[in-house]
């Protein structure tokens, strides 16, 4: 019997009609976990460097982490992976809520999708009952009227829908996945449009079987109140919940990640947007058996229900330089269309700044409105229709910049490998960040950061008090906090050992499911996660029945880490491609930057070009993958690098 | 002879708060397990006696817990409107009934009904309000004072049932029967 997970996939055609449950290896399973582990062994096994993403050959896999569905609280998370056209490369996203435990009990670890539906369709499942379904009366429909019209169809409401609104049915590169209160973003909503599949709707009522089950059961009850009572300080996103937006609007920049206001935040406007939230908010919710409720459900005039959280508040607000009516005015049209909230509005005033310089005309934008705010809801309604210049507009910043040329280019700053990053403009080189940034491959900096603190504690006294109670630290970042002087970088070695274990982080919890706001996300705020390296592997054991320690859990994240980083290296990714946005920071330093990415590779066990070694492929197990880079050039037998035209 | 007698007996309440509830459901996945064979070793929220009726788009979330079964669906049915939200009057009704398709296990089509996670040794509170973090749901033991009907022993209902069923001749002639039999 398979314990935490169900040992089959669905495999579905969406060129031929063909549907087949598939039975899966176990030992997959111990090597990669689940979730984007597992997702990246298939997308390394059947897609090739050489398939387009807009091919019929590229996949789309929906993975449900090894423990969603099982009682591990907050293990809610189900990643989308497959390939961007946007960046070339392998894309990631995650979404909360309950799609995966649903799929899982449905009896399905992954929906794997290949092909391309001729006509518009929606899959269907309930427990063994599979079927494509048309869903020409759902064409255009929004993401949350399709959810609503899919349920009533089906007369259940339990029934879990994942869907695309118009963006991702016209390929917009900026198109999420949006299910109940989250979204799956950075670029896999144009893949399930181009596959011509409108939504996943999804029903189960089969059991997730327990391997220990008395032992699991006495420490997720303990873990429900832990995390409950951690939720301000140590868990979950205090954000939504608060109304002083001082940290958002001094930290982020405004604009097309331009200017950052740090005279912005006046005291009286606590109360003033607290009362605009107070207003429309319907509740706070959360996502599948995690007592943390991170997600804002809000009312607005006119329009549909919708969700957020964090950040999302305020990210169109603060592109156009707006407030937080304008916000939510703005979430509840834009989630409809099922754009993504991060990258969106720097597109958005990306095209705003164009018109000022007079590279896009009125010729390019008839009746352009003068307000900023109104132009964004016009840009939009462009861009989700490929219309004129929104279809150079819907490719995102860095490749509408290049389709649009005339010194456009020179406005696409804030990109990372084509993606749009967060607008941060900060002063002085960060050590770990310039690593996170530049090799990261979740593409956003949130699922790259999270273990350890940002800044040293200035107060030593307080310093080691944190010390000592930071059970989620191993020994040697204890040591390198004690040691860091305020207003000073980590020394190289422990820079390139913090981005590592921050990133390592996310490819556990992305493995198994967990939420990195109760875990890798969430450490460099205090501390004190109900989650880490060191009581997970419990967790995992006595769920899956898996044996795990914290080393071998560190192992299997780094195995589906450089795994992860071969398949980007076959699409051509390369050392030259590694770095933050131009003016990220103010302040560069070329030559410690060349040394923090030697050293960094060379921890990593990756060649000087950012390439795996055959050494360290051979001691993940990863022998099939030096194999295959070896035969395709992109190592030499002696681990060495033919030095080759990069094409990321 | 039937007697009326005031008893004292405790009764167990699960208060529901459906303003506090977030939606996170984990008052089904606790159900399910406890309720699982062996304990705890398998979830599955479709078995769940248990479930929270949901309407995100409406902000609608009500625990409801699973109450008798019954043979016949309602014959009218009441449409509530509540601060302005429109609920089905199925919303509140606890029964395992054939109009919807929850509060059976889904394998067997049996009825499914709360028992308070009836334990051995009792547990402090139900296990869905152990989970429930958030206290939509809490737990109280209320002593009650009531009116008690003697009721009839087991046997006789027993009798009263297949009376009901086959009607008295056919029954006295069947006991007349086994008597014989038996002696």
């Amino acid at each position: 019997m398979r314990y935490a997970e169900t040992g089959y996939n669905l495999e579905i055609d969406l060129s031929r009609g063909n549907i087949e449950r598939v039975a899966t290896d176990p030992r997959d399973s111990e090597l990669y976990l689940g979730g984007q582990g597992t997702a990246a062994k298939i997308l390394w096994d059947r897609v090739g460097p050489e398939v387009d993403p807009f091919s019929e050959d590229n996949l789309l896999i929906f993975s449900a982490g090894l423990l969603q569905g099982t009682p591990v609280p907050s293990a809610n998370r189900t990643s989308v992976d497959t390939f961007s056209a946007q960046t070339g490369l392998y894309s990631h996203s995650l979404f909360g809520g309950f799609f995966g435990p649903e799929m899982k009990h449905a009896g399905y670890d992954k929906i794997i999708l290949r092909g391309k539906s001729p006509k518009l369709v929606y899959l269907y499942i309930h427990n063994d009952v599979v079927e494509i379904r048309d869903a020409s009366h759902l064409a255009g429909k929004g993401t949350m009227d399709t959810a609503e019209i899919l349920k009533k169809e089906l007369r259940d409401s339990k029934v879990q829908i994942a869907a695309i609104g118009l963006a991702g049915e016209n390929r917009v590169y900026m198109a999420a996945i949006e299910h109940y209160n989250s979204s799956a973003s950075r670029g896999v909503g144009h893949i399930m449009g181009d596959k011509g599949l409108k939504a996943i709707a999804v029903r189960g009522t089969k059991d997730i079987n327990i391997a220990k089950p008395e032992e699991l059961h006495k420490l997720c009850m303990d873990k429900y109140t832990e995390i409950y009572d951690k939720r301000v300080k140590y868990a979950g996103d205090v954000l939504t919940h608060e109304n002083n937006e001082t940290f958002h609007t001094n930290s982020f920049a405004w604009g097309n990640a331009r200017e950052r206001r740090k005279d912005f935040w006046k005291p009286e406007m606590t109360a003033e947007w607290g009362k605009v939230t107070e207003d429309h908010l319907l509740r706070h919710s959360a996502c599948y058996n995690c007592p943390l409720d991170c997600h804002a459900s809000i009312t607005y005039p006119g329009r549909r229900t919708f969700f957020y959280k964090c950040y999302s508040k305020l990210t169109y607000a603060m592109a156009a330089y707006k407030d937080l009516h304008f916000n939510y005015d703005m979430i509840a049209v834009t989630q409809e269309y099922g754009l993504d909230g991060f990258s969106t509005p720097q597109v958005l005033a990306f095209a705003c700044e164009l018109y000022e310089a007079g590279i896009l005309t009125d010729k390019d934008l008839p009746d352009f409105p003068k307000d900023t705010g109104e132009r964004f809801f016009y840009l939009v309604e462009k861009i989700v229709r490929r219309e004129g210049v929104g279809d150079a507009l819907a490719n995102g910043v860095y490749r509408a910049a290049r389709q649009i040329g005339n010194g456009a280019e020179a406005y696409d700053h804030n990109t990372t490998k084509k993606f749009e990053q967060l607008p941060l403009k900060l002063g002085n080189l960060n050590y770990p960040f310039f690593l996170m940034y530049a090799t990261g491959e979740k593409m956003c900096i949130t699922q790259i950061e999270g273990a350890f603190p940002q800044d040293p504690i200035r107060d030593i006294e307080k310093r080691k008090a944190f010390v000592e109670g930071w059970e989620a630290a191993p020994e040697r970042f204890k040591k390198w906090y004690l040691e860091w002087e305020p207003r000073t970088q980590p020394s190289i070695e422990a820079s390139v050992n913090i981005a590592d274990w921050n990133e390592t982080g996310h490819y556990v919890d992305d493995s198994i499911g967990m939420c990195a706001y109760v875990s890798s996300f969430r450490g460099q705020f205090g501390g004190r996660i109900p989650y880490h390296m060191y009581n997970l592997p419990d967790f995992i054991s006595l769920a899956s029945g898996i044996d795990i320690d914290t080393d071998k859990l560190w192992e299997a994240a780094t195995r589906s880490r450089t795994l992860i980083r071969a398949i980007n290296n076959r699409r051509g990714l390369r050392r030259v491609d590694e770095k933050p946005p131009g003016d990220h920071w103010k302040y560069r330093d070329a030559a410690v930057e060349k040394q923090l990415l030697d050293e960094y590779y060379k921890f990593k066990g990756w060649t000087e070009d950012a390439i795996p070694t055959k050494e360290k492929l051979a001691e993940l197990g990863l022998d099939f993958v030096a194999e295959d880079l070896i035969n395709r050039g992109i190592l030499t037998d002696n681990a060495d690098t033919p030095v080759k035209e990069p094409s990321a | 002879m039937v007697e009326d007698v005031i008893e004292k007996k405790t009764v167990k309440v699960i208060k529901v708060d459906v303003d506090k509830c977030i939606g996170c459901r984990a008052c089904e996945l606790v159900c399910s397990a406890f309720h699982a064979e062996p304990k705890y070793s398998s979830t599955n929220p479709a078995k769940a006696r248990i479930r929270l009726i949901m309407d995100e788009f409406n902000d609608i979330y009500i625990p409801l817990y699973a109450g008798e079964y019954t043979d016949a669906e309602c014959n009218g049915r009441n449409v509530y409107t509540i601060d302005g939200k429109t609920y089905d009057e199925c919303t509140f009704c606890r029964a395992s009934c054939p109009s919807r398709d929850f509060f059976k296990d889904p394998d067997s089509g049996l009825p499914l009904k709360c028992d308070m996670c009836l334990d051995d040794p009792p547990l402090e509170e139900p296990l869905c309000v152990q989970a429930c973090r958030c206290d939509a749901l809490t737990y109280e033991e209320v002593e009650q004072e009531e009116e008690k009907e003697e009721s009839p022993d087991e046997m006789e209902t027993g009798l009263q049932s297949l009376v009901k069923k086959h009607g008295t001749k056919k029954v006295m002639e069947s006991l007349a029967r086994i008597s014989k039999e038996a002696d």
